[in-house]
């Protein structure tokens, strides 16, 4: 670096926090849908998915980062792919060795973290074109604004589908049950959280009117 | 026969690869304002399943499975190398896309620009790996049966992604608050189509 620039700038701040709010992953980008909506029935798998796909997105993009003079354009694919195909063994075997229950529950959808397009999306657009401790910042910033949607969904559905939270049977202790009030199982089946993430982007866009799109 | 014919229409309605698992969202929400450019996208799905699912399951049950390598010497029998599937399997996938990418490029270059970023984008089309993981997973018993598996995926797919662009193009004029309009009322739609898709469920085959 011929500038000296703050580790910690205003510019790289910037780009730890936009994407938790204003240009968010999954409702602003429209990246990495596909793994969101599966793991979030319950609360506990949605919260190891988003530490393993904070771990995997900041050291693939550090990594490919490192790497951006060196790959040729026309195979790049294919390496981005193979860099995030090794971390996400990485993490599938520490899971399995010290998370097996939760792997279980994850099945196919921890090597889906390779598909998963924020990843692939921000590495194309923001990791082959920057240094790599901008790079890492980015990376945290929006694997962190997709955990924060993962978790939100998970919790609405955990709460309203099985009346638990974390496995803890809230609704049942506050003694709700007993006034006739009964879990929506339509919670719990797939089409729910595409619902729950629609009226996640209805909410934020109300707030911040400049999402809005035009049609 | 009909074991393959059964396999076909419950992955295209009930496992449904968008309504039942969600994957392939990214590229089926992004793609689909207009259904010729959905349909081309769709196409190209179909075609890429078709073909990688049968050479991961050569590449499983030859090569990566416990047991597999027995067919070069009988030493190798309890060699087991599925921890390398992720990596081999997505080594084929983003191949076979870059392939197909450089044919559409040739053939089709309307089509090639109205992709635009979304043809490198079905390599991480979740939808395509996913088939290869519930091929592994699933464990078929013969090629036959994987590829009826991938096409009927496929073809799953192509059918979400051309209903929710028909949708879409009939939306532009009906009154849609404005903060849903977009992306939040096809996030609705869809789970309203998934909704519908889970009558599918109750079908024994």
């Amino acid at each position: 670096m011929s500038d000296k620039e703050p580790l910690f700038s205003p510019k790289n701040i910037k780009l730890l926090k936009e994407p938790i709010n204003k240009s968010n992953p999954i409702t602003v980008q429209v990246l990495g849908i596909c793994s969101a909506l599966a793991v979030t029935v319950k609360l506990e798998p949605s919260v190891v998915m988003a530490i393993a796909v904070i771990a995997v997105m900041a050291v693939s993009n550090v990594v490919i980062s490192l790497m951006r003079n060196y790959i040729p354009p026309r195979i790049r694919i294919i390496v981005q792919l193979t860099v995030i195909a090794a971390m996400v063994i990485l993490v599938d075997q520490i899971l399995k060795a010290y998370a097996y229950d939760v792997s279980k529950q994850l099945s196919v959808f921890v090597g889906l973290i390779i598909t998963n397009c924020i990843i692939m999306g921000r590495l194309e657009a923001f990791a082959m074109g920057n240094k790599p401790w901008p790079a890492f910042l980015d990376g945290i910033g929006n694997a962190a604004g997709y955990g924060l949607i993962l978790i939100i969904v998970a919790f609405f559905r955990e709460l309203l589908g099985s009346g638990t939270v974390w496995g803890y049977p809230i609704l049942e202790k506050t003694g709700l049950y007993s006034t006739g009030y009964v879990n929506n199982g339509l919670m719990i089946l797939p089409p729910m959280a595409l619902i729950t993430v629609g009226i996640i982007i209805w909410v934020q866009r109300s707030r911040n009117k400049e999402l809005i799109e035009s049609n | 026969m009909e074991n393959l014919v059964n396999i076909f229409v419950r992955s295209v309605f009930i496992d449904n690869m968008i309504f039942a698992y969600f994957l392939g969202m990214c590229s089926y929400l992004a793609v689909s304002k207009t259904v010729k450019t959905s349909v081309g996208l769709g196409l190209a799905v179909i075609f890429v399943l078709g073909i990688t699912v049968p050479i991961n399951y050569l590449i499983e049950n030859y090569i990566l499975k416990e047991g597999a390598l027995a067919w070069i010497s009988p030493n190798l029998l309890d060699v087991d190398l599925s921890f390398l599937s992720f990596i081999m399997f997505i080594a084929v996938i983003a191949s076979m896309v870059q392939l197909v990418e450089m044919i559409i490029e040739k053939f089709s270059p309307a089509l090639y620009s109205s992709l635009g970023i979304f043809l490198p984008l079905i390599a991480v089309n979740c939808s395509i790996l996913g088939g290869s993981l519930f091929m592994q997973e699933r464990d078929y018993a013969n090629i036959a049966e994987a590829t009826a598996f991938g096409l009927g995926s496929g073809v799953g797919w192509f059918l979400a992604i051309a209903g929710i662009a028909a949708i879409r193009e009939k939306i532009k004029y009906s009154n849609v608050p404005a903060p849903l309009r977009g992306l939040g009322i096809t996030f609705i739609i869809t789970g309203l189509m998934g909704i519908a898709f889970m009558s599918f469920m109750g079908i024994q085959l």
